[in-house]
């Protein structure tokens, strides 16, 4: 039995579908995120778990606890707005306290419970100043410790971290992660940046205008993307399409200047088919060695890694790789390029039409 | 250069100022002035300096009567703008287009008709055969009176202060985070505990500028209390129109106008003190 469950859960504002039979089971202590570009329902789906939009079809439940209906104040969940929305005009402390003061716990009781929640977040030195006084990293302390000292069954995230600079939103990430396993909290967070989402989930829920594209734990998700959507908005992807030109122990597809082989069994012959290939996962070797050769278009260097552009006969493909001792390439220079069979993936379909497994 | 840079504040300024002086403290001057003047009923104004009529107004326990009523129904009708504009407010800004438009335009209606029509107004409703008379009478009750009471004023001047505590109020409503009140009711908080802790504190600034603009105003209000008050019950802005219209006593009347002036200020100042000083630390 799951510990949160949405079961077809559907929102319509007039006859538009915001969200469509949404179904997804969440694990007790999960750390699970809605990953989607804006608009596809991710915000929506959470107003909904937090009682603050009304579901129009399904059915949501909490420890086997029908809260479809349940007035967000006897919901009980621990929510961080994007915006944080603490109380400006209390400190800290009085902040962290509210949600307590409203279940009338003594004050004893309380002050040692907002004194722990502050020491959990590192802001048990600013208990005293208020929310102005506070820079935006400390603020979003503020939120996650106001709403984890209520001891909430389920801790939902709204795009936390995007109003932090890129710097302080990735060290918040992991002590977001931190926080979260030391509390043990079933967590659900929107999320639009696929980084974030990678790198603190245990399980990415995809959404696509309205729909659950893909469910699974970020590797699996990175290595086996199911749609085209997904292989380009998870990371970076070489797009390749062509047509099933024979099959057998593996298949072949014809790119229409070349084919390649790829490692998948099962496809109808003469089918459309989309290919995915992560570029670090290309290697470079000298020319005539790989599967296909390729001349050096553009490079750019990121630091830890070199992007370089190359045009094949397959066309544009783009490569990363490590900055390490080898020389780089030129702009013009000639390559082989190889990647294991594997790494070419075969994407369901040329788009995300039909999608699939809804249900985990 | 540094010259003309410390003059350029002062050059764009100059406009206002100029407005300013000329329309407000020259006027506020000579009035000042004019209080100092010494009266005669044969000779009129004499160019002779006297406190007498400040001495007169200050010992008069009628203008005592006279300055208590005006303040008492100023912070009446302060009360009663509180508590239906601030609910309004919130009301309002919780309203969807188009209705919302169409009940602000409600709210600011009273703005637009002249006061004297709208006192006249009051008058045919509440005279001893207006429509509320003939209500009483046809439910069977006694008919009471109304016009030319301090009832009637404190009525006319709530609808007409009413948009001066709406505005304010909603202004700092729409300052508002909208997730701070789905924030507390998430945190358990009842909606009326959300509205009291969370929402109201937040208001504040705009609720006391709110009720010194209502105050200030219904102090000094002269249409009303003059049109619904009737002749013998005064307040101080019609004691003030009295004296320079009927007795001729214009130094007496500018002590009492410069009297009202300073009372009104005395007031505003120490509540918004008071206020003010309380959530000062937590409104920033």
């Amino acid at each position: 039995m799951s510990f949160l469950k949405l079961n077809n859960v559907s929102k319509f504002y007039g006859s538009t579908c915001v969200v469509a039979n949404m179904s997804l089971a969440v694990e007790k202590g999960e750390f699970v995120s809605l990953l989607g570009p804006s608009g596809c329902g991710k915000t929506t789906t959470l107003q909904m778990i937090a009682g603050f939009t009304d579901v129009s079809s399904g059915q949501i439940l909490l420890d086997g606890r029908d809260i479809t209906h349940t007035k967000p104040n006897s919901r009980g969940l621990g929510i961080v707005f994007q915006s944080y929305a603490l109380f400006p005009h209390m400190t800290v402390f009085d902040n962290v306290s509210f949600g307590l003061e409203m279940r009338r716990m003594p004050r004893r009781e309380r002050e040692q419970r907002v004194k722990a929640a502050l020491v959990l977040v590192h802001l048990e030195q600013l208990a005293g100043r208020y929310p102005r006084e506070l820079s935006g990293g400390q603020r979003q302390r503020v939120a996650l410790g106001r709403a984890l000292v209520i001891e909430p069954p389920v801790l939902l995230l709204d795009e936390p971290l995007s109003n932090l600079d890129a710097k302080l939103r990735e060290e918040m990430q992991f002590e977001l992660r931190e926080i979260q396993r030391k509390v043990g909290t079933t967590t659900i967070m929107v999320t639009h940046d696929q980084t974030e989402a990678m790198s603190i989930s245990d399980r990415v829920v995809v959404m696509e205008a309205g729909r659950v594209t893909q469910v699974d734990t970020p590797y699996q998700l990175y290595e086996q993307p199911r749609s085209r959507f997904i292989s380009t908005f998870v990371g970076k992807a070489n797009l390749l399409t062509g047509r099933v030109s024979a099959t057998g122990v593996g298949a072949q597809v014809d790119l229409g200047h070349m084919t390649l082989d790829v490692d998948v069994q099962g496809l109808p012959l003469g089918a459309d088919v989309a290919l995915s290939l992560r570029p670090e996962k290309i290697r470079f070797v000298p020319a005539g060695q790989g599967q296909v050769d390729g001349v050096v278009t553009a490079r750019f260097f990121l630091g830890s890694q070199w992007l370089y552009h190359l045009g094949t006969p397959a066309g544009e493909l783009v490569v990363a790789c490590q900055n390490g001792d080898t020389q780089p390439l030129q702009v013009d220079g000639h390559t082989g390029l190889a990647w294991a069979p594997g790494s070419l993936r075969v994407l369901a379909g040329l788009d995300a039409a039909n999608p699939i497994g809804a249900a985990a | 250069m540094t010259a003309t840079r410390t003059a350029t504040p002062w050059v764009l300024s100059a406009p206002a100022v100029a407005l300013f002086v000329c329309l407000l403290l020259v006027p506020l001057g000579l009035t000042a002035i004019l209080s100092f003047n010494a009266f005669d009923h044969a000779t009129g104004v004499k160019n002779e300096f006297t406190l007498a009529h400040y001495a007169a107004v200050l010992s008069d326990e009628y203008y005592y009567g006279i300055f208590w009523r005006t303040f008492w129904i100023a912070g009446l009708t302060t009360l009663i703008c509180l508590a239906i504009g601030a609910p309004e407010a919130y009301v309002l800004s919780r309203m969807g287009n188009p209705w919302r438009s169409v009940f602000l335009l409600v709210v600011l209606a009273p703005l637009l008709v002249s006061v004297v029509v709208r006192a006249f107004g009051w008058s045919m409703l509440l005279g001893p055969q207006g429509v509320v008379n003939d209500i009483l009478r046809g439910v069977g009750l006694e008919p009471m009176r109304i016009l030319y009471t301090e009832t009637a004023v404190v009525i006319a001047l709530v609808h007409v202060m009413l948009p001066f505590m709406v505005i304010p109020v909603w202004t700092s409503l729409q300052k508002l985070d909208a997730g701070v009140e789905n924030a507390a009711l998430s945190l358990n908080a009842s909606q009326f505990t959300a509205l009291r802790r969370i929402v109201l504190p937040q208001v504040l600034p705009g609720v006391l500028s709110g009720s010194l603009i209502v105050f200030g105003l219904s102090a000094s209000a002269f249409a009303i209390p003059g049109l619904l008050g009737g002749r013998r019950l005064k307040m101080v802005a019609t004691v003030v129109y009295d004296e320079y219209l009927h007795e001729l006593n214009w130094p007496l009347g500018a002590t009492i106008a410069l009297l009202l002036l300073l009372a009104n200020l005395a007031v505003m100042l120490s509540y918004n003190r008071v206020v003010e000083g309380r959530y000062k630390k937590s409104l920033g």
